[in-house]
């Protein structure tokens, strides 16, 4: 099987996100970055269907030139090469989804494209769809589950009180998301081979956005302390009290 | 345990900033020794606020070639055992070359002349069977000290809190921010806070690499950085899925590649000290809030890991090339960084009442929280801190640019070999002497002492080689003659014959002057101050116990004025001391106001004398006497006393004039043969001659004046600190005795001859380590050529028992013994005793 997994750079942030001074975005300075937990999960997917079925884990990213270090860290945890578009500015979802499945055109054939369900610092739930619509490929979103086998996908969604389960033949694009798997933690000898895996980067220009994004704002975050009530029996009563205000006692 | 509940205090006896390792262990010891109305905050939350303590690898490896740090180790260990914090899992430092097996041998000395017992020499077969997954084969043998052991710091912290709040000493506030510190008169008034305001005389900064921060606040400085250790964390590891606890196999310090590998349960750390130095400033570590993890734990820098995991790999293939074990976790862990890499300890220099406790590690916290404690309440700590003390540094080593010159170039050193006398490299030529285009031109080679460019020896010299052929031990050794000239012992020689100019222009010199000026020199100097004019008097200056604080000449310029001569390294610390126990009267640093130019030889006076038409004889200008002298437009301070055994005079000109006077003297000495010299003679082979004590080898607080062999004449009428100490020291039997010796061969076993550099252990003729009656190991103080007597001299303090003209003993060097035989007992010199030169 070939299967691409499109994947993301975004910062990883602490309980409060701060803004940089012109609001246009999260200040990043003292912050690593890494890729969505949804992605995570993608890669995952894609590595342990090549290891059953044979073939090979491409990754995709649109970003910066650093975010070669999300593609090294995939192809860690098994992915075998990687397609980097270099870009030093941020594109709306349109303008991504275009140039990713124009990159992917050039790629063909994939028998599997997974996509997060949603990137971790946008979070726009396009980027999937508007790819799968640009290739005319069938797309199931928010995935759990994915089995493969006979040329077609059954891909089964959380939905309340049970699972919606769809059935689409390959050539296909999922979107995946957490807790579909467990992912693995990277291997020291992995890590290592990442570092020489075949890694294409091409850089591209950024078409005229069609949004535009005027300030980012933090919203208000309910204000959660903890605080401790007591310790040992003599905390009984606070905690009795504390209780029956919350109405659960 | 957060006291959130309770009301906010208006004012405390004394304010703990920062709940890591330190802060908490201070607060402990602080209540133990007496303390009460403490308060301690932390910005973060409780039990982990999220400083490096939180984040800590927790071992402990006891053996270091400092003796301080060694014994704040030592009882830390002590402090975590009692507390049942601390389990044991034995270490190895394993080496991979032939040059670090040499620094284990070195390591192994160190562990004998400290006091740690059980440490050895193993192979790599060894190393195999205590840790079954290290690959042996890239190793030539390891330095194993069982004693080693993992401690947990944040629940040791936790006992702390509650120990000091069971004795109803301790209120803390976790979530507590500092804001300001106000300050009046150079006093500490109170601590602002997120929470409110607390009226405080005493604050204690224990905030590790926010330390800088806070300190700002009042206007001190606390000269740390904030640095990258990078660490990660692998698991599960199949080898150790029965193993039960945290830790069954001993920890592994890969010293030449700068990384350690410590089981963790089912995981294995791995940590760095070998990638690049990645420095940070206080300002910019992120809040609690804002952090993803802690504020401590950085995002892991990948790229600088790389060769790490392949050094890694290849002494631990078992865990670490096996697919099934992942890497789950990997930081950039922060921790406190200082330009010399010793801690930060004791009061500020700038703000009364305002201390440092900070660049401090897991592995010496609780000791560190006991002696500053001590100190604050005894007004001074059982250990010795004289290293550590945070006074010691002068404006231009507080910088920024310095502290990470010297931070980022000791950093790849944490596991380096490092030679005694090696010198930085970083941020040199800041404090130049007047004579420095001169030393210069006369090829002098530069050592650092305080900042400034000092010639240890002069290239210019290499000429006396040939003239002292006969007298002159050449080293065969690499590391014997590492940092090393035998131009040193030609220099002596010519000094000795003929005579010698020295740049003494590092000397630490402040004034003290007023009303109350003489009352408060006595009071803090050991010998008689209430001297005629023009004397200069050689006084230890003592700590209240008795022991040495420093030691150092003070002139008396006038009734109400006396000048204060001491050693640049330690100069900010005794102008501190001074400052702090002098009343009516000023004190005033007039170190870059004067340089000293020293002569001394058997032609020094004939050199002055032909400058000079003041009567330089040694009836009209005898020994321990100064006064001014005209040397033709120059009016010169002249001092004759001597640090290294000969006639001669200290010479005091405004800085502005030096190069004038060097100009003189040079020119007047040319007819008498007079050669420059440096420090090597000056603190070395001219003082070791001569038995000589310094301050920080022979001289520190593990020992009195009368085991110093100094407690001569009559103790003065006039109080002083240490008096009541130092009047039971001279009535009771020392425990130890200062001696002198001389190696008698110096044949190594593969035949080349070895000569010690000091700090190694002395050994009784059977091998054993000596100890005296307090349990304090003899060790060489100091060790260097006497090139007169063509013999190499070693000092140690040694059992009464064993000090005795003509003893023989060993002195373990770098894996042998060698024997030696003592020469004096008391502070007779072994060359010149009857001290006819310097009273000539």
């Amino acid at each position: 099987m070939r299967i691409l997994v499109a994947v993301k750079r975004v910062p990883i942030t602490g309980g409060r996100m701060v803004l940089t001074a012109d609001e246009q975005a999260i200040e990043t300075k003292h912050l690593g970055f890494t890729i969505s937990p949804h992605e995570e999960c993608g890669v995952e997917e894609a590595v342990r269907l090549v290891e059953a079925n044979g073939g090979e884990v491409v990754v995709l990213t649109l970003g910066p030139e650093e975010a070669a270090e999300q593609i090294r860290d995939c192809m860690a945890i098994g992915a075998d090469r990687g397609i980097h578009l270099v870009t030093s500015e941020e594109w709306d979802a349109q303008a991504t989804a275009a140039a990713i499945a124009a990159a992917i055109r050039e790629e063909e054939p994939f028998d599997l494209l997974i996509f997060g369900n949603e990137s971790a610092d946008a979070g726009g739930y396009q980027v999937g769809i508007r790819v799968a619509y640009a290739l005319a490929l069938p797309v199931v979103t928010g995935l759990k589950k994915l089995t493969v086998e006979g040329g077609r996908a059954r891909c089964e969604q959380e939905v309340p009180g049970g699972r919606d389960v769809y059935d689409v033949p390959l050539p296909a694009l999922v979107t995946v998301k957490e807790g579909i798997n467990l992912p693995r933690y990277p291997s020291v000898p992995a890590k290592l081979r990442a570092k020489s895996k075949p890694l294409a980067s091409k850089a591209l220009e950024r078409p005229a956005p069609k949004l535009e994004k005027l300030r980012l704002v933090v919203p208000e975050g309910s204000r959660k302390e903890a605080e401790i009530l007591g310790e040992g029996a003599a905390a009984a009563p606070r905690v009795v009290e504390m209780m029956q205000q919350l109405g659960v006692a | 345990m957060t006291d959130s509940s309770s009301a906010f205090p208006t004012n405390a006896r004394c304010v703990i900033v920062g709940a890591g390792i330190v802060g908490n262990s201070l607060a402990y010891h602080l209540a133990d020794l007496g303390w009460r109305n403490l308060v301690l905050l932390d910005k973060g939350p409780l039990p982990n606020p999220g400083g490096s303590t939180g984040h800590a690898s927790n071992f402990i490896f006891p053996v270091d070639h400092s003796k301080e740090m060694t014994q704040l180790t030592l009882d830390s260990v002590r402090q975590y055992k009692a507390w049942d914090v601390f389990t044991e899992s034995g270490g190895i430092e394993v080496a991979r070359t032939q040059e670090r097996m040499q620094e284990l041998h070195r390591r192994m000395s160190s562990a004998k002349a400290w006091g740690i017992e059980d440490c050895e020499i193993i192979t790599p077969q060894r190393v195999k069977e205590l840790v079954p997954y290290v690959e042996e084969s890239v190793i030539v043998g390891g330095f194993y000290t069982p004693s080693v052991g993992i401690v947990d710091s944040l629940r040791f912290g936790t006992i702390a809190r509650e120990k000091a709040q069971e004795l109803g000493a301790l209120q803390v506030f976790a979530n507590t921010e500092v804001t300001g510190i106000d300050v009046e008169g150079g006093r500490v008034r109170a601590i602002e806070t997120s929470k409110g305001r607390i009226d405080t005389e005493t604050i204690v900064v224990c905030c590790g690499v926010w330390s800088p921060k806070i300190a700002r606040m009042a206007g001190a400085s606390i000269p740390l950085t904030p640095a990258v250790h990078q660490m990660i964390d692998v698991g599960p590891v199949p080898h150790f899925k029965d193993t039960k606890g945290v830790i069954e196999f001993p920890i592994v310090r890969d010293m030449d590649t700068n990384m350690y590998e410590r089981q963790d349960g089912s995981g294995l750390e791995v940590g760095s000290y070998a990638h690049r130095p990645i420095l940070h400033d206080p300002e910019e570590i992120p809040s609690n809030e804002e952090a993803a993890l802690s504020p401590t734990e950085m995002p892991f820098t990948q790229e600088d890991f790389e060769k790490q995991m392949e050094d890694a790999l290849e002494l631990i293939p078992d865990v670490l090339n096996d697919e099934s074990v992942g890497i789950k976790y990997a930081i950039n862990g922060l921790l406190s960084l200082t330009p010399d890499g010793l801690p930060l300890l004791g009061e500020t220099p700038e703000v009364k009442g305002l201390w440092s406790a900070a660049a401090v590690w897991v592995k010496e916290g609780p000791g560190v929280g006991k002696a500053v404690a001590e100190w604050m309440v005894h007004g001074e700590p059982e250990i010795d801190l004289q290293s550590s003390d945070v006074a010691r540094f002068y404006d231009c080593q507080k910088t920024r640019a310095h502290i990470r010159a010297r931070a980022s170039e000791g950093f790849n050193k944490t596991y380096g070999i490092v030679h005694p006398s090696e010198q930085w490299e970083s941020n040199r030529g800041v404090r130049l002497s007047p004579y420095h285009e001169r030393e210069r031109a006369l090829g002098a080679v530069f050592y650092e002492a305080a900042a400034w460019e000092r010639p240890h020896w002069y290239a210019s010299n290499e000429k006396l080689l040939e003239e002292f052929r006969d007298s002159i031990t050449v080293r065969e050794a690499e590391w014997d003659k590492r940092w090393w000239s035998p131009i040193i012992n030609a220099e002596h020689l010519a000094m000795r014959e003929r005579a010698a100019m020295f740049d003494l222009t590092a000397f630490c010199i402040f004034d003290i002057v007023g009303p109350g000026a003489l009352a408060s020199v006595e009071q803090v100097s050991m010998r008689k101050m209430d001297v005629a004019h023009g004397r200069v008097v050689y006084t230890p200056v003592l700590s209240p116990s008795g022991t040495f604080k420093s030691d150092l000449t003070v002139m008396r310029l006038g009734d109400d004025h006396f000048r204060v001569v001491t050693g640049g390294a330690h100069g900010m610390a005794d102008m501190k001391w001074y400052a702090d126990h002098t009343t009516d009267a000023t004190v005033t640093d007039l170190t870059s106001a004067y340089t000293t130019l020293g002569l001394w030889g058997p032609r020094a006076r004939d050199i002055l004398q032909s400058l000079t038409r003041d009567d330089m004889s040694n009836e009209a200008f005898p020994f321990a006497t100064c006064r001014d002298i005209e040397l033709d437009s120059l009016r010169v301070l002249a001092s004759r006393i001597s640090y290294v055994g000969e006639l001669g005079w200290e010479l005091y000109v405004p800085i502005e004039q030096g190069a004038k006077l060097w100009d003189m003297v040079w020119e007047a000495g040319q007819a008498h043969g007079i050669v420059p010299a440096g420090i090597g003679v000056y603190g070395t082979t001219g003082r070791l001659e001569k038995c000589y004590r310094a301050f920080g080898f022979e001289l520190d607080a593990d020992f009195d004046v009368v085991e110093a062999g100094m407690a001569w004449g009559k103790t003065k009428a006039a109080d002083f600190i240490g008096k009541e100490a130092h009047l039971k020291h001279r009535a009771s039997d020392p425990a130890a005795v200062l001696c002198t010796m001389f190696v008698d061969d110096h044949t190594s076993k593969d035949g080349t001859k070895r000569y010690m550099l000091g700090r190694e252990p002395i050994l009784s003729k059977d091998g054993k380590p000596l100890e005296d009656a307090q349990g304090r190991r003899s060790y060489v103080t100091s060790a260097g050529a006497a090139p007169s007597l063509g013999k190499h001299v070693l000092m140690a303090y040694l059992p009464p028992e064993n000090a005795n003209v003509g003893e023989e003993l060993l002195v373990e060097y770098l894996g042998e013994h060698y024997p030696v035989t003592v020469q004096t007992t008391d502070a007779t010199a072994v060359f010149d005793p009857e001290n006819a030169r310097v009273r000539a």
